[in-house]
């Protein structure tokens, strides 16, 4: 499942060719899919979403069934903002990710110690707890009708998120852009590293002098505010919060996401996240029923036959097919990208 | 004169079962100090509560001057106390060269670094390097460590180590597994560890002992039988039967 | 003060069937150290099973019972020689995504044949209404549930106790590497235990029909509180889990009466802070 390493033992923190053409698609995607682009933002924040949980999950090993929870409490700060008057989305991301991670702050010491099973079950539980919160405080929340009268924001002052999505697409991949490249960032750092370290051998971490729990916390808030902006562009993007922002189906979606895509990997959350949503969209027609039968098989198909997601199968047919020819062709070392 | 580690009347039981009960000892810094004894007798245990990894029922674990005995086993490592696993406790997916790269990154408090890519820190990547070549590693830099060679990996356990820049090394069977003839570079390693750094040694492998031990501490059944020079314990009659007599043990 | 007995009573009752359900998980987790959340899938195929043995066949319900058994539990074992054999090894994160997948194509299945809604059940006559204990009006049938889960426990406890496959499970589950050392076949003992396990899920399921309900959802509505169970009492222990399920059976029926409010909090509540303390459940052996 590992990616092949750098021949010099480490990995190099450059920006691979392949990865800055996979941050240009958007462009074209902008101007040829012109009627999409409030699907496409989308798209973006669930890649959000997803980034946030690959942190935990892909690098530092942490088994979340409740994540929505910290992405609820986002989208359900900036649609209480708003509601209440205050439309500037910019301050409304921000104080997301701040009450998103303050409840990620707290919650790390419940979900850091502990084996997978009991990280599995204290997410679960966390998450069920935000979503009956939510669902018991409908003169808040607004329940299961979800919150809807709230203000259309301005950015800047000056853009509208109108319906044709324009405002929506920008402010979304930006922010995307931001965080994703402030992920990589830590992803190739020391504290990168000790994750890796973690995930691979928990038991010789403290024996070289690293305090595991505090560090893990660290990236569990991370992870935690990440979501809570997610859930703040939702609902900026949207104009509106429904109770299911919070709820065990987004949370089991948002694994499904980052596993069909691969975990550990980065581009892994925002490849699956494009998949499923443009999925979830073309085959919007069918049946529910179809659908989650459907979805199961994929899943099941997946952990038996292509365990690291689409990133794993493309690394593979990379070195398998492509590899050789595109190493002669480009003549220097061409090798697929490390994260 | 001061002792670099030290304890008193050290004690651990598991469930009823006493595995450590009242061990007390002392290395001088510089020490090269074996801890022998039969399987079962409490050697790893004994390991575990110096470290920190298991709590001491009763006893005091000292380092240098200070009182360690509440300590987690991360605060212990920064205070200079490092170990070696029996069996290969490493990180499987990453190179030798990573591997070692973030125990020196640890030591060097640089692992709070979340903005700078480890490739940047030229200082810590360098010590890292020198570490490899003094271990006879540095072909391997670039390899997974779990597509390594068993010896190898061996020595990938003491680099770990040794990045820590301990005070105070112990090393927990580094020759398990590996017949002492066949690993050179494993027997030049040991015996090229620094003077001033205080070891103590398990290990089962007799001729490693007494080729590198200047004192030797024989643990059985979880308390301390004798202790003494090599010559002594050799000599000693209660050591001979322990090992080769039909002494059923607790 | 009859309420309080009467919901002590319901709360016994519910708890044991979430025991019944739950074992074979417990002991899944614990043995084979492998994240089971399709586990529910079992209870639901067996309260289908028996719906349709009782509608389609003419079956008198309690005839379905040991049917509804032993065909789970040989589903299971067919299921566990096949599939579940080869993730035993893989990550916890693969087994958490196999065993949704599979539940929900079990779910789909059973929406596409079943339909969506609930499904009836036809209780024996002399089950259904109420019997007079001890000067308290109970339910027949939740009597009937706790006899039979007390009997199926005295059952699966001398199983443990007296024979060899209990000794066999009991030592694989302390320390598997040392049982298959002593020459236990681990692969049959696998196969046997989660066959087992699944049969009890299936009977769970059909006795659980009149209680919980029984539509295609079952798996997963239901799916937290075997994981519940399993967790706070300790994967793999069964006294740990039958005192996690009447726990849970009396707080959550408790809980439920006397604040409506709050509904599920409590529960989710109780069970992250007993996690806090006792992060291997309350009998659990691995930290």
């Amino acid at each position: 499942m590992a990616v092949a390493p750098d021949p010099a033992g480490i990995r190099r923190a450059r920006w691979h060719p392949l990865e800055l053409a996979f941050w240009a698609v958007p462009i074209p995607a902008f101007f040829l899919i012109a009627d999409r682009r409030q699907f496409m933002s989308q798209i973006f924040i669930a890649g959000l979403f997803a980034l946030s949980l690959d942190l935990i999950l892909g690098y530092a090993g942490i088994l979340s069934l409740g994540h929505a929870a910290f992405f609820g409490l986002g989208a359900y700060t900036a649609g209480l903002l708003a509601q209440h008057g205050w439309s500037e989305p910019l301050s409304g991301l921000g104080a997301a990710g701040v009450v998103a991670g303050a409840f990620g702050y707290a919650a790390s010491f419940l979900v850091v110690p502990g084996a997978d099973l009991t990280r599995l079950m204290v997410t679960l539980g966390i998450g069920l707890l935000a979503s009956e919160a939510a669902n018991q405080a409908s003169s808040i929340t607004g329940g299961v009708d979800g919150l809807s009268d709230m203000q259309a924001a301005t950015l800047f002052g000056r853009f509208s998120f109108g319906l044709d999505g324009t405002t929506a697409f920008v402010y979304s991949f930006v922010v995307l852009a931001i965080v994703f490249l402030l992920a990589r960032r830590l992803v190739n750092s020391p504290f990168g590293l000790s994750l890796r370290g973690i995930r691979e051998n928990a038991r010789r971490m403290p024996a070289i002098g690293a305090d595991v729990g505090g560090r893990l916390r660290m990236v569990f808030t991370f992870s935690a505010v990440v979501a809570g902006m997610a859930g703040a562009l939702l609902a900026q993007t949207t104009r509106f919060v429904g109770i299911d922002v919070l709820g065990f189906q987004r949370s089991a979606e948002l694994l499904i996401i980052l596993a069909f895509g691969g975990t550990g990997r980065l581009y892994g959350a925002l490849l699956g996240a494009t998949v499923f949503i443009a999925a979830q969209d073309a085959l919007a027609g069918i049946s529910p029923v179809y659908w989650q039968f459907w979805l199961g098989a994929v899943l099941v198909l997946l952990v038996l036959l292509a365990p690291g997601g689409l990133l794993g199968a493309l690394e593979r047919l990379h070195r398998r097919v492509l590899q050789p020819p595109l190493a002669r062709l480009l003549r220097k070392g061409w090798r697929w990208p490390a994260l | 004169m001061a002792s670099a580690l030290s304890t008193e009347g050290l004690r651990r039981s598991f469930r009823g079962f006493v595995a450590v009960d009242g061990v007390s000892l002392n290395l001088e810094p510089g020490a090269r100090h074996a801890l022998i004894g039969p399987n079962g007798a409490g050697k790893t245990t004994l390991i575990n509560l110096l470290t920190g990894v298991f709590r001491a029922d009763a006893g005091e674990v000292m380092l240098g001057p200070e009182r360690v005995t509440r300590m987690p086993p991360h605060a212990r490592v920064k205070r200079g106390l490092a170990r070696t696993f029996q069996l290969n406790t490493l990180f499987g997916g990453l190179t030798v060269l990573e591997s070692v790269t973030l125990a020196v990154c640890e030591r060097r408090g640089e692992c709070g670094d979340w903005l700078r890519p480890v490739v940047s820190r030229r200082a810590a990547l360098e010590e890292a390097r020198g570490l490899l070549a003094k271990l006879q590693l540095e072909d391997e830099a670039a390899t997974l460590t779990r597509q390594l060679p068993y010896r190898k990996q061996r020595l990938v356990e003491i680099a770990l180590a040794l990045a820590s820049k301990p005070t105070v090394l112990l090393l927990d069977e580094p020759a398990a597994g590996v017949p002492s003839g066949e690993s050179p570079e494993l027997l030049e390693t040991i015996e090229g560890l620094p003077a001033d750094v205080t070891i103590l040694l398990i290990e089962h492998d007799m001729s490693l002992v007494f080729r590198f031990a200047r004192r030797i501490t024989v643990l059985a059944g979880g308390r301390v039988l004798t202790e003494g020079a090599p010559a002594e314990i050799a000599a000693d009659e209660r050591v001979r039967e322990l090992y080769l007599g039909d002494n059923p043990h607790v | 003060m009859a309420a309080f007995v009467g919901i002590v009573f319901d709360g016994v009752a519910y708890g044991s069937l979430l025991f019944l359900i739950s074992l074979g998980l417990s002991v899944t987790m614990g043995l084979m150290n492998f994240v089971n959340l399709a586990h529910g899938t079992f209870a639901m195929v067996g309260g289908f099973l028996c719906v349709t043995l009782c509608s389609h066949a003419g079956i008198p319900f309690l005839a379905t019972l040991p049917v509804v058994f032993v065909a789970v539990g040989l589903a299971g074992a067919i299921l566990e020689r096949l599939l579940y054999r080869r993730l035993y090894r893989r990550s916890h994160l693969d087994q958490v995504l196999f065993t949704i997948g599979f539940a929900f194509m079990a779910g789909g299945a059973a929406t596409w044949v079943w339909g969506p809604s609930q499904q009836p059940v036809q209780l024996p006559a002399f089950l259904r209404g109420q019997i007079t204990l001890v000067g308290i009006d109970v339910g027949a049938y939740r009597l009937f549930l706790i006899a039979l889960v007390a009997a199926v426990t005295a059952g699966l406890g001398l199983l443990l106790t007296r024979t060899r496959f209990g000794a066999q499970l009991r030592a694989a589950v302390d320390n598997q590497q040392a049982a298959v050392g002593v020459g236990v076949n681990v692969g049959l003992l696998f196969g046997f235990t989660f066959a087992l396990g699944s049969g009890l899920a299936g009977l769970g399921g059909a006795l659980a029909i009149d209680v919980l309900g029984l539509d295609p959802t079952f798996a997963f509505k239901y799916l937290v509180y075997f994981l519940v169970v399993v967790v706070v009492g300790g994967a793999g222990s069964l006294k740990g889990s039958l005192v996690a399920a009447i726990l849970l059976g009396v707080v959550d029926v408790a809980g439920k009466y006397y604040v409506p409010q709050i509904g599920s909090f409590i529960i989710y509540a109780a069970m992250v802070a007993l996690l806090i303390f006792f992060p291997a459940g309350l009998y659990g052996r691995r930290a």
